[in-house]
């Protein structure tokens, strides 16, 4: 007899994304609420680990499907296996993070089950039984309520909005091992190879972000090499640019992030980008720095804590939405701040 | 090859999006093609021309609400199918990707299917992985480059968490790409010329056999999120560095760090 209400661990390699404990932490309040304990779900290969972890952060009960054919997430196996479990205990409620693998299992599982998704949500509220959703719509400019007639409700739970339980090692619970429901020559997919990213602090876990815009470009004091024509003379600067936001962005434990002007202007890679073609991001603080602030990077980013603002334009739209706001060039301001903070950071 | 590519349109992203009666508005601002959207067409447009093959495009929407459509053809798409039914007015996304299967059924032997990675509007970014599931075939969402694509087999690299995972997978198969893929082109003045006068079908549910096509999503209230008070102070001073040391007074003040 299982729980009604589970929870979907997004893990990789055998460790699990942070969003998978907001997912336990979540899934207890509705437990309050709904009645019955609270069952996640862990795929992988040698990943006891993870369910271990899952008991600590407060899980009742965990289905482990501990096998070589799920050690890399492919889309197709992990649906069949979600499914069937499914199909087996029928929960009336499954929570995903908001990951590359939650979000895309939770759609394809959805398919299976002839049920729908409230996708992103960054609010969860119940009320006779019946659970209403928020979440962000046009990256943020409204918000819509959203509900499900058909059982489980599937919920992808954004990133950051929903509070982690604190774990505490001494908690057990129910270990159920199940069968892998696909054998390996029933799968027509193969993850050949992974090539790791940059590195660096993932922006959408990220409580920290530091991003920079076309004005880090803006530095009249480089001289660029004289060998270099006007368009790389240009990123040459915007790259020296982006070394002061990045030096920073690591005395605060922070990601780096771009506007769209940046990354078009080839100052820095894609993933960097925030905005509405970009990442959706709601960090604890948010440094814009040589960003004047088009709508669509305001809308990934306005969700921040607290926001501050280094520009040269006082009539540059992102001061509205700044708690602290400079007036000035961004290459003079950032090296004494970085330096302040540091010293405040470390004494 | 045969590839198909679909599409859909939303509002201009610089517009100002407002809830008036309830209902969403973007004042006068134009429906433009989905921005993800375009990068599916490039992908579809460059992998046809090096595997000498056609790319249909596929969208639906109300009638006439062709823009993202005659984008992708004006970009280069060689014909269009578009799905309109006043049944497909608020049906949730698993209703849409039944819809979008059924008509990539009817255009017929296609091969390769591609997807932006999520549309700007709802933002679920679930659609490429959804219909993989209707049609049975294999889903490669949030590709960021084809490396290799033959006759029945592909193999892309996604853009994952933690940097990119290679995989490899037989065709049919469906395809989200997102922006590393690369730039897309703007549409050329004899596309824009030919596309505005594409002929084209218009499917009903009726034709896609999905007479009883059901939602199972409501959406009961959508507002506008409520005004963050923000209280701007601007921080001045003689120099950087008096500036720096009074931000940094005041941010750690903020106790976010």
């Amino acid at each position: 007899m299982t729980n009604k209400i589970w929870v979907f661990i997004d893990q990789f390699e055998g460790n699990a994304l942070q969003p998978s404990w907001e997912g336990i932490g979540a899934a207890l309040t509705l437990a309050e609420e709904l009645g019955g304990g609270v069952t996640a779900l862990v795929f992988g290969q040698d990943v006891e680990n993870v369910a271990q972890e899952a008991f600590h952060y407060g899980a009742n009960e965990v289905l482990l499907a501990d096998d070589a054919t799920l050690a890399d997430y492919r889309s197709a196996p992990y649906t069949q296996q979600l499914t069937q479990l499914v199909e087996a205990s029928a929960p009336d409620v499954i929570l995903f993070p908001t990951t590359t693998r939650g979000r895309e299992l939770a759609g394809m599982a959805a398919v299976d089950l002839e049920t729908g998704v409230l996708v992103d949500v960054t609010d969860l509220e119940v009320k006779d039984g019946v659970i209403t959703a928020t979440r962000p719509i046009y990256a943020g400019k409204l918000l819509t309520k959203v509900q499900c007639s058909a059982t489980p409700q599937i919920i992808t739970l954004r990133g950051r909005v929903f509070a982690k339980p604190e774990p505490d090692e001494s908690r057990s619970g129910t270990l159920t091992k199940v069968e892998p429901a696909m054998s390996e020559d029933a799968i027509v997919t193969d993850v050949v190879d992974y090539a790791t990213s940059e590195g660096g602090v993932s922006l959408t876990d990220a409580a920290v972000i530091v991003s920079g815009g076309r004005g880090v470009s803006n530095n009249p004091a480089l001289n660029p090499p004289a060998d270099l024509d006007e368009e790389e003379q240009e990123i040459w600067k915007a790259q020296q640019g982006f070394e002061l936001v990045g030096e920073l962005a690591q005395v605060l434990g922070a990601a780096v992030g771009a506007s769209r002007a940046a990354v078009d202007a080839n100052y820095i890679s894609y993933d960097h980008q925030v905005g509405q073609t970009g990442k959706i991001v709601s960090p604890d603080m948010y440094v814009a720095c040589g960003i004047s602030g088009a709508i669509q990077h305001l809308a990934g980013m306005r969700a921040s804590k607290v926001i501050v603002a280094i520009n040269k334009d006082p009539d540059a739209p992102i001061f509205k939405l700044a708690r602290f706001g400079v007036v000035g060039n961004m290459h003079a301001i950032l090296p004494p701040l970085t330096e302040a903070l540091r010293q405040r950071l470390e004494g | 090859m045969k590839i198909a590519v679909c599409v859909k349109q939303v509002p201009d992203t610089a517009a100002q999006i407002v809830v008036e009666d309830g209902q969403v508005s973007w004042g006068d601002a134009p429906l433009i093609i989905n921005p993800w959207d375009e990068y599916a067409v490039e992908a579809a447009l460059q992998q046809a021309k090096a595997q000498g093959g056609s790319v249909s495009v596929i969208s639906m929407g109300k009638e006439g609400e062709t823009e993202g459509m005659k984008h992708a053809l004006a970009m280069g798409c060689n014909q269009a199918f578009f799905v309109a039914d006043p049944a497909l007015e608020g049906i949730d996304n698993v209703a849409a990707a039944r819809v979008l299967a059924a008509a990539i059924e009817k255009v017929g032997d296609v091969d390769l299917v591609f997807f932006g990675k999520q549309a700007v509007d709802s933002d679920s970014g679930m659609m490429a992985g959804q219909v993989a599931r209707v049609l049975g075939w294999p889903a490669l969402t949030l590709t960021s480059s084809i490396t290799e694509l033959g006759d029945e087999t592909i193999t892309v690299e996604r853009s994952i968490e933690e940097g990119l995972q290679v995989v490899e997978s037989p065709l049919p198969a469906v395809v989200s790409v997102t922006k590393d893929y690369g730039e897309p082109r703007y549409p050329s003045f004899m596309g824009i010329r030919k596309a505005a006068r594409a002929k084209y079908p218009i499917w009903g549910l009726g034709d896609l056999q999905l007479d009883k096509l059901t939602s199972v999503m409501s959406w009961p209230e959508i507002v506008q999120p409520p005004e963050r008070e923000i209280l701007t102070e601007i921080v001045e001073g003689g120099s950087p560095q008096e500036i720096a040391e009074t931000l940094a007074d005041k941010i750690m003040a903020e106790k976010v760090i």
